[in-house]
């Protein structure tokens, strides 16, 4: 089994298939806990280049899918994050507050931004696979 | 319609992600805008500033027409030096910034290349009997950092610069090197034909100096205080409201240059300033974000995170009392900020700490 075999690229960037992605560049991973692990895509962080600050949802609010749910600032502009899926901001990365630029380095590992409590897991199946995210991205590029 | 410089190919190999500005395809990045940002402020960087517009202005009125039309006095230059300067409308307003070089024979005037058609037009109506614009297709590079001049002297026959001064220029062959620049480091921004760019372009990349993109230039030209046309300035705003007062001649008093009387009545009474803000709280300054003061509210012209500070600056215009401590409003949060005088790093060294305003 190799890594290769698990991931796909679109043009330059990792698109890993263990995770449901949003067309607006936020992942969602559900863990075995039964929570879910946001996140921005290699992509995303590729097109907004260095990050430089996260402001990330208040713990406790309970947020809708497509939402507002905090903002990622890199050097040369603010972009929102939105929910991927309903849920209750149950746990946000506190390494963004002194090293956002995690986001950049490891976007789908250490760079999260927050965990949800889902509201309903099938949520998740509204969601984009790995290829049809990467259509997405692949769309934008030309 | 987009169009390409010279460079375009340059960049593509150099990994360049290329996007639209006023009406250019130029690089943003190369991979890491702050790596960019610190390569010019530590060794040197260079960039393609060849979307610029180049106007060689000759003939026996060519003086006198930069003297009725430029806010500064091009008659203060000696042949081959440079200087700064706006160009105003009747009413006062910024219509482009520009640096004009005495050369022994002519002038030339570097212009942004967002205002390139108005500035053209402008000077074409104002234009005197007995002069000539001229526009030739060229490559500008900015070689910037502590040692832009020591790697451009490293390159095969490479002009050797270091007794060159701040805004004078020297002829190098077919070259035109000025030692200026829009980062607030040492360095030259070189003109020069096309196949020469292509081949400089090269020669500097092997000799180890970094390509920076727009973004890095942006971040340079804040933290260096210097003013962004269309951002910081426009028709809207004069220079005694934008901190460029200072490149205004004034005398002799009897040249008239067009904006001139609106400039005068408004001198020793404005009612607003462009200042330097910092922020002290966590977050990124923007363009358009409000600023509540001590003396009235003012807006954000431009804002980012400063690369070299490690946390955010900006220029605001604000009312002309102003000072000290303010807030920012960042998407409905008041978050704290402090109003100081520009520029906030120069030559590697952070200017904030000792100049309040």
């Amino acid at each position: 089994m190799s890594q290769q075999s698990e991931k796909r690229y679109s043009s330059m960037s990792e698109i890993p298939n263990e995770m449901k992605f949003a067309a607006t560049h936020e992942w969602a991973r559900l863990e075995e806990d039964g929570t879910v692990t946001v996140g921005i895509s290699d992509h995303a962080q590729q097109a907004l280049g260095d990050v430089v600050f996260v402001e990330m949802p208040e713990l406790g609010l309970t947020i809708s899918e497509g939402e507002e749910a905090g903002v990622v600032e890199s050097v040369k502009a603010a972009s929102d994050i939105y929910a991927p899926i309903r849920g209750e901001v149950i746990e946000v990365n506190p390494k963004l507050d002194d090293a956002p630029e995690t986001v950049n380095e490891d976007p789908y590992g250490e760079g999260w931004f927050f965990k949800l409590q889902p509201q309903d897991l099938s949520d998740l199946d509204e969601l984009l696979d790995a290829e049809a995210y990467a259509e997405v991205c692949d769309s934008e590029e030309h | 319609m987009t169009e390409k410089t010279p460079l375009y190919e340059s960049h593509l190999a150099a990994g360049g992600r290329m996007v639209d500005f006023a009406g250019w395809i130029m690089p943003v990045n190369y991979g890491s805008q702050i790596e960019e940002h610190t390569a010019v402020r530590t060794d040197a960087g260079m960039f393609d500033v060849s979307h610029m517009t180049i106007i060689d202005i000759e003939g026996p009125d060519a003086e006198d027409f930069l003297r009725s039309t430029i806010a500064n006095d091009v008659a203060n230059l000696v042949v081959n030096q440079a200087l700064y300067s706006a160009l105003l409308n009747e009413q006062g307003g910024i219509l482009d910034d520009l640096i004009v070089y005495r050369l022994a024979n002519s002038f030339r005037c570097v212009v942004n290349a967002s205002t390139r058609q108005k500035v053209l037009a402008w000077f074409a109506k104002h234009a005197y009997t007995n002069m000539t614009f001229t526009h030739k297709p060229q490559i500008m590079l900015a070689v910037q950092g502590p040692n832009a001049i020591l790697r451009l002297s490293e390159v095969p026959g490479g002009p050797k610069l270091s007794e060159l001064k701040p805004f004078y220029a020297v002829a190098f062959g077919d070259w035109l090197i000025g030692r200026t620049g829009y980062t607030g480091e040492d360095g030259v921004e070189v003109m020069l034909p096309v196949e020469q760019g292509i081949k400089l372009w090269q020669q500097l990349r092997d000799a180890g100096v970094a390509p920076a993109g727009l973004g890095a230039r942006d971040t340079l030209r804040l933290e260096a205080g210097l003013n962004l046309y269309g951002q910081d300035m426009d028709e809207t705003t004069s220079p005694l409201v934008s901190n460029i007062g200072w490149t205004v001649a004034w005398n002799p008093p009897e040249r008239v240059f067009i904006g001139r009387s609106a400039l005068e009545a408004q001198r020793g009474n404005v009612g607003e300033k462009l200042v330097g803000l910092v922020l002290e709280d966590k977050g990124i300054l923007r363009h358009d974000q409000k600023v509540i003061t001590n003396a009235g509210d003012g807006i954000i012209t431009s804002g980012t995170y400063s690369p070299s500070l490690e946390y955010s600056i900006g220029l605001a215009r604000v009312p002309a009392n102003a000072t000290g401590e303010c807030q920012v409003d960042i998407r409905g949060k008041m978050k704290k900020a402090r109003l100081v005088r520009p520029p906030f790093v120069r030559k590697g060294k952070d200017l904030v700490a000792k100049k309040p305003l």
